[in-house]
């Protein structure tokens, strides 16, 4: 007791490693289970499919070698690098995961990334103009949007086409237009206000 | 998940030429068709349904079955029209505030946004 640990490592393992690193073990379990499972049936795959695809994500051409199973949320988080769009339920009811298909918001997490091929795909990654944050963004830091944060990339994403579809009208348009993103803090009037200023700031402009 | 194949024909002979089972044998065929793949994906993920191939029809080349067309007291709703395309199609709005009140509450814009009314007719539901 109050002794000090003592240093196992020079290199710091920082928050994104350790989680990446938990990710990679936890995924190769469930693999192996799968596997095992599928031996006990002659008609199961057990051999991933993969298939090479061009996506194009914020105005970039990458290619990519995937597994037919992989989600275009996890492409763009584990093979892009991209970690805005945050995975929270995985089951497409969070909203956490909101990118945009030619403007439009979907759910990255229920889009495969084989069938994101030739699709124009935002995140949030794209929306400021280098150091120039969307009206949105910057609506959610007046407004302290948040709390714990982990929603806001997708409540921004879906903030904006809200105000672009024109569904933004009044208080109960924006609530129900937002409604396929959950804040477990409950940060909404303060989204709701947020979202009310972007959208005089982005109809002046 | 369990790995599986993945075309997208963009003739629909060639899609229906992929998967020819019994209409009763839907659910538990081995090749699967995937519209908005809202319910497919999720339910894959969670292995209830276990297609050793998936058949993506979003990019049938067919105009018919991406089109609302109303001709005097017929409405015609292509397959892969989306959710959110139905509900706003203007005609829709005027002649059949039903279907667009309906979609409005069914569901976010998100999956409304992904979700093809074929797909939808023809979802698989948890409580069946």
């Amino acid at each position: 007791m109050g002794k000090i640990a003592p240093i196992m490592n020079e290199r710091p393992v920082n928050r994104r490693t350790a989680l990446a690193t938990g990710a990679a073990l936890v995924a190769s379990l469930s693999l192996d289970l799968a596997a095992a499972d599928a031996r006990g049936s002659a008609e199961m795959k057990t051999v991933p499919v993969t298939r090479k695809v061009v996506l194009s994500v914020n105005g970039v051409d990458h290619a990519l070698s995937v597994d037919t199973r992989m989600t275009l949320l996890d492409a763009l988080r584990e093979k892009l690098g991209l970690t805005g769009s945050k995975k929270g339920c995985d089951q497409g009811q969070c909203g956490a995961c909101t990118i945009y298909v030619h403007g439009e918001r979907h759910l990255a997490c229920l889009t495969l990334t084989v069938a994101a091929q030739g699709l124009q795909i935002t995140t949030v990654e794209g929306l400021a103009e280098g150091e120039h944050l969307h009206r949105m963004q910057q609506a959610f830091i007046d407004h302290d949007a948040l709390q714990c944060g982990y929603c806001t990339s997708g409540q921004i994403m879906s903030a904006i086409a809200c105000v672009r579809e024109g569904h933004a009208g009044s208080d109960k348009d924006i609530r129900e237009y937002m409604s396929g993103n959950l804040c477990r803090c409950a940060a909404y009037p303060n989204i709701v206000a947020a979202v009310i200023q972007a959208k005089t700031e982005m109809e002046k402009s | 998940m369990r790995p599986f194949d993945y075309e997208a024909p963009t003739d629909a002979a060639a899609a229906v030429a992929l998967a020819s089972v019994p209409a009763s044998a839907h659910v538990t065929a081995p090749v699967q068709y995937k519209g908005g793949g809202t319910t497919l994906i999720d339910l894959m993920k969670l292995d209830v349904m276990q297609p050793t191939s998936v058949v993506d029809i979003t990019a049938l080349h067919d105009e018919a079955m991406h089109r609302i067309i109303r001709t005097g007291s017929e409405l015609r709703i292509g397959s892969l029209v989306s959710m959110a395309k139905l509900q706003a199609d203007t005609s829709v709005v005027r002649h059949y505030p039903l279907l667009t009140e309906s979609l409005w509450q069914a569901a976010s814009q998100q999956l409304r946004n992904m979700a093809r009314l074929g797909g939808n007719v023809l979802q698989r539901t948890r409580c069946s």
